[in-house]
């Protein structure tokens, strides 16, 4: 019994959520005193109208969109994949060792070699949580929890005692050399002398995360492991009976999420800061949920939802910039925005489906 | 290191434990009743600003710590209406409420005080005060002889160094809590409450044929819940340090999670848990590298150990965890 035609599950309710997280967010930033329609255009303003605004928006949004299709990916398989930041940080480890001790001829090579190094780290941190929950029944949810935390913590170790130049303060590794960088959207787009994109990060690891949508989409709607994955999220016994064996899929489908967690990195550490820093993933692995439940685990829904958390992230550090309301605004509307869209999805589903129930039964009656 | 060295730490480790042990027990009724909670974290971080806020306004730290239980049961009220009624997954509600406390603390606590997301230092009244045991050696005992209060212990006794440095010298939260536990042992084990509470994280469908609302039993376990993360949340901005900083609960609600898997649901088992982990805190915050013969243990390692631990138990290498069977599942009466 299908309640609701398709469009309606897919965009009307991912969109009423919105709305309501929006409310919300209007509420709280009326609540400290300030108006939210000026905030807004502040932010439409600071991440839209300006070049170097996009350049922003489209650097964080690659971030989301990596963790997004990690978070969804995992999703499909019916594995609830917390620990992305952690991926992403020991994703970011694989990227300053392939770039600090290979010498890259050229940006080109090093961008492949830097991915390879992000997946197979970042997808390495995701085996150990995947096998315990697929052997073990440890579940996969606070394993990942505690891989966050200790990813931190080697993290932190290996920049301070191992990575970090000789004489150099801060803990963080070296700059990788001068062949590795890679090219900026000015340097890419900019026509000779022209100021767009100046000073933005936005790289080429952009076209990187378009590839990996098209990749996730491929994998999962048009390949036998992705059939297999589905299957097995939708149903484990239907699966187990089908043939597939549970411990190959869930280790399979948590190591994909972990190498697309993993390969944000390629856009943090090699695109933006070229070096590996402490807090390089600024809880983009936790946007990536809410990229993951707003885009309805499909790669055009988080390319989507992806370029909107990238807007809010650049308007919200134009807000802290120009106003008195502080980043955290937008922290708080990723929160509404999970809330509404994951926990309280029933909230907008129930009445939906009671509406379009109605409305058929109207049509068949007259 | 000598004996009173060894005793600090051991008095640092209660301290740390406290809140801990506060979110550990919250955790448990929640987790027993059916409904995991991974937002501890999130309700901890609103009470220790709410706490922290109004003790700094009103000057009285009763009025903060009601305040911060406040915050707390709101959030509380969240996951329960996501969880209970809505039947929302249960852990994506918990991430939502985490993130929901980091911004909402900041966000508040920047337009209240403008402090960069802090509240302002609490003074005398504003926090939890040590409370000082008879013939216990404190600050009152330095005053009147004139000399250093670390002195004085020093040349006392070795029952007297540990009655005035480890067990006398504590807020009233700290004895509140270690009193929770035999509490909660008895609420769960003693009472037909605790026995309907662990049915429902067991067995929904048989409390509810016995004609018992499962929903209500459900909302209970998850106010109780709120309320002792309030009082941890309050305990850390008005006990442990005298103010709120952005994002102090620093992941102890997570470790209190993992405190909860290392006790396997059990609350005796808790305290021993947050101890452990309250131990490995202190050592950490002592001790920058331990060296054990030409090895340096790194700090990193020591933050690190309560979650590798967890891991392993979880793995069940060492003795098994195995949750609450209904746990995370949302309870559809059938129709």
């Amino acid at each position: 019994m299908s309640k609701m035609p398709m469009w309606a599950d897919a965009i009307l309710v991912p969109l009423i959520s919105l709305f309501l997280a929006a409310l919300l967010s209007a509420l709280v930033i009326l609540g400290i005193g300030e108006n939210p329609i000026e905030a807004f255009q502040l932010m439409v303003d600071g991440a839209l109208k300006r070049s170097a605004g996009w350049g922003y928006t489209l650097y964080y949004a690659t971030n989301y969109i990596f963790t997004g299709l990690a978070v969804a990916v995992a999703f499909h398989a019916r594995l609830f994949n917390i620990g992305g930041e952690g991926q992403a940080m020991i994703g970011g480890v694989g990227v300053a060792l392939v770039c600090l001790y290979i010498p890259w001829p050229h940006w080109s090579l090093a961008i492949i070699g830097a991915s390879a190094g992000a997946a197979l780290f970042g997808a390495a941190w995701a085996l150990i949580p995947a096998y315990l929950q697929a052997k073990r029944g440890s579940h996969i949810v606070i394993t990942t929890i505690m891989f966050n935390y200790i990813a931190f913590s080697v993290l932190g170790y290996l920049l301070v005692e191992i990575l970090r130049p000789a004489g150099a303060m801060d803990p963080a590794s070296a700059n990788f050399p001068e062949a590795t960088h890679l090219p900026n959207f000015h340097d890419m787009f900019a026509p000779e002398g022209s100021r767009m994109f100046r000073g933005a990060p936005a790289n080429v690891t952009f076209f990187l995360a378009l590839a990996a949508c098209v990749f996730v989409w491929l994998l999962i709607w048009r390949t036998r492991l992705g059939y297999d994955i589905r299957s097995f999220g939708l149903s484990e016994t239907a699966a187990k009976y089908a043939g597939s064996s549970p411990l190959r899929i869930t280790v399979i489908a948590m190591l994909i999420s972990g190498a697309l967690a993993g390969m944000m990195s390629v856009n943090t550490t090699l695109g933006e800061s070229e070096r590996l820093i402490l807090n390089s993933t600024e809880g983009a692995g936790f946007v990536g949920i809410a990229v993951a439940l707003m885009g309805r685990n499909h790669p055009i829904g988080i390319l989507l939802a992806a370029l909107l958390f990238g807007f809010l992230n650049q308007g919200g550090a134009e807000l802290a910039l120009w106003t008195n309301i502080p980043r955290e605004l937008i922290v708080v509307i990723q929160a509404l925005v999970i809330l509404f869209t994951g926990a309280l999805d029933n909230l907008v589903r129930m009445p939906l489906e009671a509406l379009f129930l109605n409305l058929r039964k109207k049509k068949e009656t007259v | 290191m000598d004996f009173l060295t060894v005793l600090q730490v051991l008095d640092s480790t209660v301290r740390l434990a406290i809140p801990l042990l506060l979110a550990c027990l919250a955790g448990l009724y929640s987790e027993r009743a059916g409904i995991f909670d991974i937002g501890l974290e999130g309700k901890m971080l609103a009470a220790a600003f709410f706490a922290g806020a109004i003790a700094a306004v009103s000057g009285n730290v009763w009025v903060g710590l009601l305040a911060g239980i406040g915050a707390s049961l709101a959030l509380s009220v969240v996951h329960g209406v996501a969880s209970i009624t809505f039947r929302g997954n249960q852990l994506i509600s918990g991430v939502a409420i985490n993130m929901l406390a980091a911004g909402v603390t900041v966000l508040i606590a920047q337009d209240w005080f403008k402090q960069g997301g802090r509240t302002p230092s609490l003074t005398e009244d504003g926090r939890f005060q040590p409370l000082e045991w008879p013939m216990a050696i404190g600050p009152k005992d330095a005053e009147e002889t004139g000399q250093r209060l670390s002195e004085l212990i020093t040349e006392a006794s070795i029952p007297q160094q540990i009655y005035s440095e480890l067990l006398s010298g504590h807020s009233i939260i700290v004895y509140l809590a270690i009193l929770a536990v035999p509490l909660s042992a008895w609420v769960l084990y003693g009472t037909r409450f605790g026995l309907r509470l662990r049915a429902v994280g067991e067995n929904p469908a048989s409390v509810d044929t016995a004609g018992i609302s499962v929903v209500r039993l459900r909302y209970t376990a998850v106010l109780i819940c709120g309320v002792l993360c309030g009082i941890a949340g309050a305990y850390l901005a008005t006990a442990l340090q005298a103010g709120f900083i952005k994002d102090m609960t620093a992941g102890r609600g997570f470790i209190a999670l993992a405190a909860l898997i290392f006790a396997k649901w059990r609350p005796w088992s808790a305290l021993w848990a947050c101890l452990l982990f309250g131990l490995l805190q202190a050592i950490a915050v002592r001790f920058q590298s331990i060296e054990v013969g030409d090895f340096v243990i790194p700090v990193q390692l020591m933050e690190a150990l309560p979650y590798i631990l967890t891991v392993v138990i979880l793995a069940g290498f060492v003795g098994r965890a195995v949750p609450p069977r209904a746990g995370g599942e949302p309870y559809v009466k059938e129709r």
